[in-house]
């Protein structure tokens, strides 16, 4: 099971957070820490596999983004590197060519991009297209309130 | 994906200003969060951003309170304190609100207001339970979407005495006629299952619905909590086995709609799942686990293209096989498949592979010895993580050879290391290992100090109490304990003298614990025994000086406490054992001596996976002659061989044959009802093995004397005497010796069984009891033959010299009295030498005593070097154990023998003079090489793993007629080599330095000459050998 999931830039400013697992802000705010600190510290041609207390950290760069998640000891390591990079398809697929700046403008479509992709830590749905469906879907609701308001109960 | 386009914040104004919107324009440079993050990224300081983001809260918070805020708005205003709390700024003001937005806002305000809840809360958080509610409406809500909404919040975060509230409604989503309604009330419920296990105890029957759902997403999901559940109890969940096999097999063959596919590969985090739940069902159930070979095979097969998502499917395949009950076809595959994964260029892919063989080390070794060097360029690794993970490698493939090295490369990690979690880990496994195989109390004090003072005070506290509890409960071994303790206080006594203050507070106190406790013991020690203290001091140090003991001193002392005696005479020991200690921690490869001893080479290795063997010939292949290797190739195959070396063919049959940590392990724990059996086995320690024979020599009861042996009366009671001890557990081998040589005693069946036992748990596997038996100090009544010619030797040896390979006897010294000669006997695991006394005048001869040394070996006296009298016409026998540990081509062994003469009749012994008499004689390596009976493979396996190596080329014997054979044939009868294989014009034979070291030859015959290639573990070894098979050959 994923236990976090970090968005940060080659900065070290967090473009989105997810938890999986109950955490206190103390925790959040150290992990937070220590990820960008490490992630960033990383030399070229190194692996993107770190260790982090009893956790297996996977991340991987996407252009200016780092993509970065934390691992139960039975998880495994690059089937998590697919499913950063399915997010990033993900993200793509909606944003069309999607950059940081898409990320930091609208980091809440990004939130219910994942929410949609993952559920508790876990694949929810992998499909590319039915992802896109349900986040234009909600996105529907937002074009059309005035109308939707309107109506009677759904 | 196509390629993500670069762009910085710096570029940030200047976009924004462009107004070029990419993608589905959605970059909202006018709206008020646009704005904000446009003025932030202008600004140049912290301090400024600080103000800048206090006032745009401030104005958040008044305009949330504002009864005239539209939803809307507060969706708008709710992404700014998002914003802002994700740069490090508390908005606490606007927690109410955000669920306040759940509550009332429609569509995607009410997202936003989930969200919003979902970053700002936890658990506990005590305005959660206003949410409540909201959850309740929202889950029976008619509009799809906001289901969707509160599934997805109650899975994010939840209070967990509220789960009964909702449970209801999440359990009838199963049935929603909406398989994604279905899919998130599954992982909704997966979590519950996660945080409140009791809670969803009675919606089992519902999990199997799900697993059953048409709907293959819904059956993925369900798989996450089948998972779970087997993780916890794999037993009711077997008969389903059949049923996940043939669910993969379906994934695996494409039986489901594309859109699961990822990357044209059929639905790969489906197929992990099921491969996940298979490993566990199969584990230690035969039948189940033949439910699913096919799949299994069908899965490696299938997973051919060169993608991540391939070789994710592959690792968890491996892993399956290794787990489930074994098939040798399956694990052949798949032992290939993690040769793939090590041998791969990218470093993702052989971090993984040595994950694999990490997982796969403990049942196949041979995979380890097969991926030395990378595992060797791995743990130089620069980066870490590749480092670390080749220690844990390392760490399942530990045994009594290869500990130093490997505790050595961990502590050097360690002391690099900043991460609190993996020096716990690493100390942790530290010390295990050095409990386990110690090779010496020296080295396990100070490796414990060095855990100590790295794992400072994060060390879990399990590890000092270990360690104190070993110290003071001990083990079987009263004089291993007595020296461990006495070692440890020395050794923190001068720890203190130096600078305590850098010491870790656990450290300090496990010191100080220890000096308070064990303090009394050493001076205790030091103080009683002096007197046997130094007495056992030249005889350590020379090792096998007994002269002394005969100095009449000791005998009234043991005499004078005849009730202490044992007891003093342990002392003595353990006096001299920690000297020797010393000797063996600073001598080379003192450690590596030891077990290296290939029991039984005949009896090859039963390993499930037939791994490719390089045949010896491959082996030389592979490395050209000519190519002289590098300095840094050296050092790595010297660190390979001192690595890998109890993995190589010969020893996992010693490994395979002992049963495993349990007989090999250094300290084991004192066993509270000590039957004579188990003290027996515990005390002939397997550790001791090479210094039993110094170990014995010292427990020996005082000087022989023949009369007194061949006097059954006499011995009778002595046999008693050390059976008591026997009891305490202290000497197991004296009296089963004494027994078995008396063969008079009835009890003496019985005691041979128990020193057998001791033997086989001490040398792994006693499979040669004759010659281990020889190990014991054996004692054989010597028969008084008057017959000073020495002709009939044999007839002076014990039985279990008798049948082996002896020198003839030659004579080393005479003078009118006293004639000495002496014979070579090869035993398998030493050589000993045999010296016969005649008395040829016509006096008796009082306290003759044979004192012999020589610095380069270890020689231990057994029985019959000092006598009370020799009469007149009468032979003596005392024979030496000598062990070679480091090779040397010659070595001098000199010594004396003593003697008196009795003057007439009288029987008070004169106080004449004593006579001396000079002993040298000359040994050569080759009389310490024994044949090494192995197989082709196993030469194969043996020769890739060792790193010694020298080449020459030599003369051949009979340059016309069968060179190879006739050369190889008189090597096989001057140096005891065995003759492993003659293939054309190749031939490899093999040789041991006793039981210590292997060495490989490799023979070729080449434009007239024979180029021989030399191959051993041992430093040395080869260049000794080459000598005498030069010699050998021109001989001739």
């Amino acid at each position: 099971m994923m236990r976090f999931l970090l968005l940060f830039s080659r900065q070290g400013k967090v473009r989105l957070q997810k938890w999986y697992a109950p955490i206190t802000e103390r925790e959040k705010k150290k992990v937070m820490r220590d990820m960008t600190m490490l992630v960033l510290a990383r030399k070229p041609r190194t692996s993107n596999f770190l260790s982090w207390r009893d956790l297996k950290i996977v991340y991987k760069r996407y252009a200016s983004l780092y993509f970065c998640c934390g691992l139960e000891d039975q998880d495994n390591e690059l089937l998590a590197l697919e499913v950063l990079h399915r997010y990033v398809e993900l993200l793509d697929k909606y944003f069309g060519n999607v950059c940081e700046l898409d990320i930091i403008f609208n980091f809440e479509k990004a939130y219910f991009i994942l929410d949609e992709f993952m559920m508790g830590g876990e694949i929810l749905e992998t499909s590319k297209s039915s992802v896109a469906r349900a986040i234009e879907a909600s996105d529907m609701l937002q074009e059309t309130m005035e109308e939707y308001m309107s109506k009677p109960a759904f | 994906m196509s390629d993500v386009v670069e762009k910085t914040l710096t570029a940030l104004p200047g976009l924004l200003s462009l107004d070029s919107q990419t993608g589905a324009g959605k970059l909202s440079s006018t709206s008020k969060l646009g704005n904000l993050i446009r003025s932030i990224t202008e600004l140049t300081s912290k301090h400024d951003e600080e103000k800048l983001i206090k006032r745009e809260l401030v104005a958040i918070k008044e305009q949330v309170s504002s009864p005239n805020t539209t939803m809307r708005q507060m969706k708008e205003m709710m992404v700014r304190s998002i914003y802002c709390e994700m740069l490090g700024y508390e908005a606490d003001f606007s927690y109410i609100h955000a669920i306040k937005l759940a509550q009332q806002g429609a569509g995607l305000e009410k997202r936003v207001g989930y969200l919003a809840v979902s970053l700002f809360l936890n658990e506990n958080h005590e305005l959660l339970l206003l949410l409540v509610n909201t959850v309740l409406k929202d889950l029976q809500s008619t509009n799809l979407i906001e289901v969707c909404m509160a599934l997805t919040v109650v899975s994010q975060m939840f209070p967990k005495d509220m789960i009964p509230a909702i449970l209801p409604l999440v359990e009838e989503k199963l049935t929603h006629p909406k398989e994604i309604i279905r899919r998130k009330a599954v992982l909704a419920l997966h979590k519950f299952y996660l945080i409140a296990p009791n809670q969803v105890q009675h919606i089992h029957s519902k999990f199997r619905k799900a697993l059953c759902d048409k709907d293959p997403g819904v059956m993925a999901a369900s798989l996450h909590i089948y998972l779970q559940m087997i993780k916890e109890g794999a037993e009711a969940y077997r008969e389903l086995a059949g049923s996940f096999a043939a669910i993969l097999r379906q994934v695996v063959g494409g039986k489901l709609p594309v859109e699961f596919n990822y990357h044209s590969v059929p639905a790969p985090w489906l197929q992990i799942q099921l491969l996940r739940i298979l490993t566990l069902l199969g584990k230690d159930d035969q039948s189940t686990s033949e439910l699913m070979y096919d799949v299994l095979d069908e899965s490696l097969r299938r997973a051919e293209i060169n993608h991540n998502i391939t070789y994710a499917i592959l690792f968890e395949c491996v892993k399956a096989i290794y787990t489930i009950h074994p098939n040798a076809e399956l694990m052949e595959k798949a032992a290939k498949c993690i040769g793939n994964f090590v041998l791969s260029p990218k470093i993702n892919l052989k971090y993984l592979g040595l994950k694999a063989l990490t997982y796969v080390v403990q049942q196949d070794a041979n995979l380890a010895l097969q991926h030395q060097m990378t595992i060797i360029e791995c743990l130089d690794h620069s980066d870490r993580i590749i480092k670390r993970e080749t220690l844990e490698l390392l760490f399942r493939i530990t045994n009594a050879q290869n500990v130093t090295v490997i505790v050595e490369k961990m502590l050097a990690f360690l002391r690099l290391c900043h991460e609190d979690y993996t020096i716990m880990d690493l100390v942790g496994k530290v010390a295990e290992l050095a409990e386990k195989y110690a090779p010496d109390n020296r080295w396990f004090v100070e490796t414990m100090s060095t855990v100590f003072s790295v794992g400072g005070d994060l060390m879990p506290p399990d590890i000092p109490t270990n360690f104190l509890r070993l110290l003071s409960e001990g083990s079987d071994s009263e004089e291993d304990d007595r020296q461990l303790r006495v070692y440890a206080v020395e050794s923190y006594v001068s720890l203190l003298q130096t600078d305590p203050t850098h010491l870790p507070q656990r450290f300090l106190q496990v010191i100080s614990w220890v000096r308070n406790t064990h303090t009394f013991t050493v001076f205790a020690q030091n103080s009683l025994s002096l007197e046997p203290y130094g007495l056992s001091l030249p005889i350590s140090l020379s090792s096998c000086s007994i002269a002394d003991r005969q100095s009449p001193t000791l005998l009234s002392i043991s005499s004078g406490l005849s009730g202490n005696s044992t007891e003093l005479l342990h002392r003595a020991g353990s006096g001299s054992l920690r000297l020797d200690g010393v000797k063996r921690k600073w001598g080379k490869d003192g450690y590596l001596a030891q077990r290296e001893v290939p029991e039984e080479p005949s009896t090859p290795q039963e390993t499930s996976t037939p791994a490719p063997q390089p045949s010896p010939q491959q082996g030389g292949a592979l490395t050209p002659p000519s190519a002289e290797p590098s300095e840094e190739e050296r050092d790595k195959q010297q660190l390979a061989s001192s690595l890998f070396i109890g993995l190589s063919s010969q020893n996992s049959t010693c490994l395979m044959g002992k049963p495993e940590a349990s007989s090999s392990q250094r300290f084991r724990r004192k066993q509270k009802n000590t039957d004579s059996a188990s003290s027996s086995s515990g005390s002939s320690h397997s550790s001791r093995g090479a210094n039993h024979f110094l170990y014995s020599s010292l427990l020996e009861e005082g000087p022989v004397s023949p009369i007194m042996l061949t006097q059954n009366s006499v011995a009778q009671p002595k046999h008693k005497e050390a059976n008591s001890t026997l009891s305490e557990g202290d000497m197991p081998f004296l009296p089963a010796a004494n027994g078995l040589a008396e063969g008079h005693d009835p009890e003496a069946p019985a005691s041979l069984m128990l020193a057998n036992e001791a033997l086989s748990s001490a040398g792994g596997g006693a499979r040669d009891s004759p010659s281990l038996m020889g190990g014991m100090e054996l004692v054989q009544p010597c028969p008084l033959t008057p017959d000073p010619s020495h002709r009939s030797l044999s007839s002076h040896l014990p039985p279990e010299l008798q049948n082996l390979p002896c020198s003839d006897c030659a004579s080393l010294a005479s003078d009118g009295c006293l004639a000495l000669s002496c014979c070579r006997v090869h035993r398998e695991d030493a050589l000993v030498l045999v010296l016969l006394m005649a008395n040829t005048g016509g006096a008796t001869l009082l306290d003759v005593s044979v004192e012999l040394q020589c610095p380069q070996l270890k020689v231990a006296s057994l029985r019959g070097n000092a006598l009370e009298s020799l009469p007149s016409q009468s032979v003596s026998v005392c024979w030496y154990t000598l062990l070679m540990e480091e090779p040397h081509t010659h070595v001098e062994v000199t010594g004396s023998l003593s003697y008196r003469k009795e003057c007439g009749a009288s029987h008070t012994p004169d106080i004449s003079a004593s006579h001396t008499l000079d002993i040298s004689t000359r040994l050569s390596l080759a009389h310490f090489l024994r044949p090494l009976v192995l197989s082709t493979e196993e030469y194969g396996k043996l020769w890739l793993s060792v790193s010694q190596d020298v080449k020459q080329n030599i003369q051949l014997l009979d340059p016309d007629r069968d060179p190879l054979r006739s050369s190889l044939t008189a090597l096989q009868d001057k140096l005891q080599l065995h003759i492993v294989d003659i293939i054309g014009s190749e031939g490899i034979a093999a040789c041991q330095l006793l039981r210590r070291g292997p060495c490989l030859l490799h023979c070729r015959v080449h434009a007239g000459v024979l180029a021989l290639w030399l191959r051993s573990p041992v430093p040395g070894l080869p260049d000794g050998l080459l000598y005498h098979c030069q010699r050998a050959l021109q001989e001739r």
